[in-house]
C-alpha cells in the first residue's frame, strides 16, 4: 500500500471476532432471497439518511444546495450500497459492520462533492493569481512590509524547487483554492497520491525557507 | 493566528503521518475508538498526525463521527 512515509505502518492486524449484530448484517447481505432483498433496503435506508445528514453538515461549506444537494446524497447512498456490497468479505471485525458500512457513504460524499466542483468551477485549473497567497494564510494588507519578501522568496521556492507536478498540485491547491478531491478528479489520481505530493511540496518549500533564513529548521525529528 | 504562524504549520510535515490510504482504511476502527473516548491517538500517532494535516480525510473523520453520534447503536 502507498503511504506518504513508506516506514510507517499502522493497519490493524488479526481480524476481531465478529459481534453478533454486525455477524447478522453479514449473514443477510452474504445470503440470498427476501432475507437478503430486506436487508439491502434497510442499509440503503440508513446510508441514504446518512448521507443526506453529511451533505446538511458540509453544506455551509459548500456552493451545492436544494435538490442539487440531496441528488448528491442518494447518488452517494447508491454508490456506497454497491460498494460495501462487492467489497463484504473485506469486512474484518474491526469495528461494527455498521461503523464500517457509514465510512463508505461518508467517503462517497466527498467523491460527489469533489466531482461536482468543476460543474462550476470557482477558477480554472491553469489559472495562476499569486495575488491570493497572502490571504490565503491570512497575511494582513496593512502589514505588507513584513511578509512581501517571505511570500516572495515562497513564490520562488516554488518555482525552482519543486517538481513540475508538485508545483501544478501546489498551485492548483494553495494559490488557486482547488480542493483537494476536485484535484483527485481533473488529475484522474487519487487522493493518497496528490497529497503525497502536497507533502513533499510542502517538505522541499520549508526546507528551502529555512535556508534562507525565513524559518526556522523543523527541530522535532522531522525529515 | 497570523500568516507566519500560518504558513508555518502548513508547511510543517510530520513523518509519523501514514497518508490517506492507510488512515482511509482503519477510519472506522479510529472512529470508534474515539466515539468510546479510548485514546486512539496513543494506538494509531500515524493516523492522528494525518488527520491533523489532511483536510479531506479530516473532514471524512468528523464526518464518520457525527454519524456514531447521530445513529443509535
Amino acid at each position: 500500500m502507498a503511504t506518504v512515509n513508506p516506514v510507517v505502518d499502522e493497519t490493524p492486524g488479526a481480524a476481531d471476532p465478529i459481534d453478533p449484530e454486525s455477524a447478522e448484517w453479514i449473514g443477510a447481505l452474504a445470503g440470498g432471497g427476501p432475507q437478503r432483498e430486506a436487508a439491502l433496503a434497510r442499509l440503503h435506508e440508513m446510508l441514504l439518511r446518512i448521507a443526506q445528514r453529511e451533505c446538511r453538515r458540509r453544506s455551509p461549506r459548500l456552493r451545492i444546495a436544494g435538490p442539487e444537494l440531496e441528488d448528491l446524497a442518494y447518488q452517494a447512498a447508491a454508490d456506497a450500497l454497491v460498494a460495501i456490497t462487492r467489497k463484504l468479505g473485506q469486512f474484518r471485525g474491526e469495528s461494527r459492520f455498521t461503523t464500517w458500512a457509514y465510512k463508505f457513504v461518508i467517503l462517497e460524499v466527498s467523491d460527489k462533492v469533489g466531482r461536482h466542483f468543476w460543474q462550476n468551477p470557482a477558477v480554472p485549473l491553469d489559472a495562476e493569481d499569486w495575488d491570493r497567497l497572502p490571504d490565503r494564510f491570512g497575511f494582513e494588507p496593512a502589514r505588507e512590509a513584513e511578509w512581501r519578501d517571505l511570500l516572495a522568496a515562497l513564490r520562488r521556492a516554488v518555482d525552482t524547487e519543486l517538481s513540475p507536478r508538485q508545483r501544478q498540485v501546489f498551485v492548483a491547491i494553495v494559490v488557486n483554492a482547488v480542493p483537494l478531491d476536485a484535484l483527485v478528479i481533473e488529475l484522474s489520481s487519487n487522493r493518497n497520491a496528490i497529497y503525497k505530493t502536497m507533502f513533499d511540496a510542502r517538505r522541499k518549500l520549508r526546507a528551502a525557507l529555512a535556508a534562507k533564513g525565513y524559518m526556522g529548521h523543523d527541530t522535532a525529528g522531522r525529515s | 493566528m497570523n500568516g507566519w504562524s500560518e504558513l508555518d504549520r502548513f508547511l510543517l510535515t510530520d513523518p509519523r503521518d501514514v497518508g490517506c490510504a492507510q488512515a482511509v482504511e482503519i477510519l472506522h476502527v479510529y472512529a470508534e475508538l474515539v466515539a468510546a473516548g479510548e485514546s486512539a491517538e496513543e494506538r494509531y500517532p500515524g493516523v492522528a498526525a494525518h488527520l491533523q494535516a489532511c483536510g479531506p480525510c479530516g473532514e471524512d473523520f468528523d464526518g464518520l463521527l457525527h454519524t456514531l453520534r447521530d445513529e443509535p447503536g
